[in-house]
């Protein structure tokens, strides 16, 4: 029986997978779509709560472009710029902390005064 | 049968592997941001958001950067999640207020700012030649990100602590119990 044995060269060229079918390209895509769900959310949600919740979108998708920057570019920087990327992220994942305390203490204390969180009834300061 | 003729490695490529996993967590981040960022439910919205945080440690996984995907899962969903689900559980009255009702004219200018945003943002990035290269070999990175923050990042480390040690006794001061 003649067995029929593929050539690989030929199945890594069909299925174009003999270098990385994943480009930079992809991870922008994803981190746009992630910024374009937390700017939705931010703009049409009442909900105090809801607006942090997509200020978190926002802030993952910024770190998703540094890594996704430091990964394919990091060639370039070698020396003291080598981890530029995960330090960017760091400070960025310490600031989201620090704004989401302060955030739900300011929350907190509206439904102290107010006895609610939605934006649109806590509306002394508007005009 | 042959097990090892099972093994497609030699005909796919080490990629696949890499593309699967992308495909799979690409799924679960867009799936769970989309309920995070428009479910009227806001538990369901903080629920959700917890699938989207796991995800994005998957892609940091799959960028290499192994020390920030162990720290976004600690800090984010440790930290970040349970404080806004106790700003949640703090902030309700009655199960009918965890019902938000959307503003008509809001949730359009929403949506047309993300669609404005993601159609000028998907134009930039394939109509630029970003040049570069992946990195092929993947080295854990905890060792560099240790001496880059004693040399040259020390200034903006020791700020970035001040400020949240001053934003956590802040937020603790701001929520205290006042007398009447």
């Amino acid at each position: 029986m003649n067995e029929v044995v593929p050539n690989v060269a030929d199945v890594q060229t069909f299925l174009k997978f003999g270098e990385s079918p994943l480009g930079l390209e992809a991870y922008l895509i994803v981190a746009a779509i992630l910024f374009c769900f937390g700017l939705a959310a931010c703009a049409a949600r009442r909900n105090a709560i809801g607006i942090l919740i997509g200020i978190e979108l926002i802030l993952n998708a910024a770190n998703l472009n540094f890594l996704a920057f430091w990964r394919f570019h990091g060639s370039v920087s070698e020396g003291i710029n080598a981890y530029d990327g995960p330090m960017f992220t760091m400070f960025i994942i310490v600031l989201a902390a620090c704004e989401a305390a302060v955030a739900l203490a300011i929350v907190i204390n509206l439904f102290y005064t107010h006895g609610t969180v939605e934006t649109d009834t806590v509306s002394e300061m508007r005009n | 049968m042959d097990i090892e003729a099972l093994d497609i490695t030699p005909y796919v490529g080490p990629w696949l592997n890499t593309t699967i996993s992308f495909w799979c967590v690409t799924l679960i981040v867009i799936t769970s941001a989309a309920v995070a960022a428009f479910s009227r439910h806001i538990v369901s919205a903080a629920y959700s958001l917890f699938f989207t945080l796991v995800g994005m440690a998957g892609y940091y996984i799959l960028l290499g950067a192994d020390f920030i995907a162990i720290a976004q899962i600690v800090i984010y969903v440790g930290g970040i999640l349970v404080l806004l689900m106790f700003g949640v559980l703090l902030t309700n009255r009655s199960l009918e207020q965890l019902y938000e009702e959307h503003a008509g004219p809001y949730v359009v200018a929403g949506l047309a700012a993300a669609v404005f945003f993601f159609v000028v943002l998907a134009r930039i990035i394939f109509s630029s030649s970003w040049g570069g290269r992946e990195i092929v070999e993947v080295e854990p990175i905890t060792t560099g990100l240790g001496e880059a923050v004693v040399s040259t990042y020390f200034l903006p480390f020791q700020i970035a602590g001040f400020t949240l040690l001053l934003c956590l006794v802040g937020a603790a001061f701001m929520v205290r119990r006042r007398e009447p």
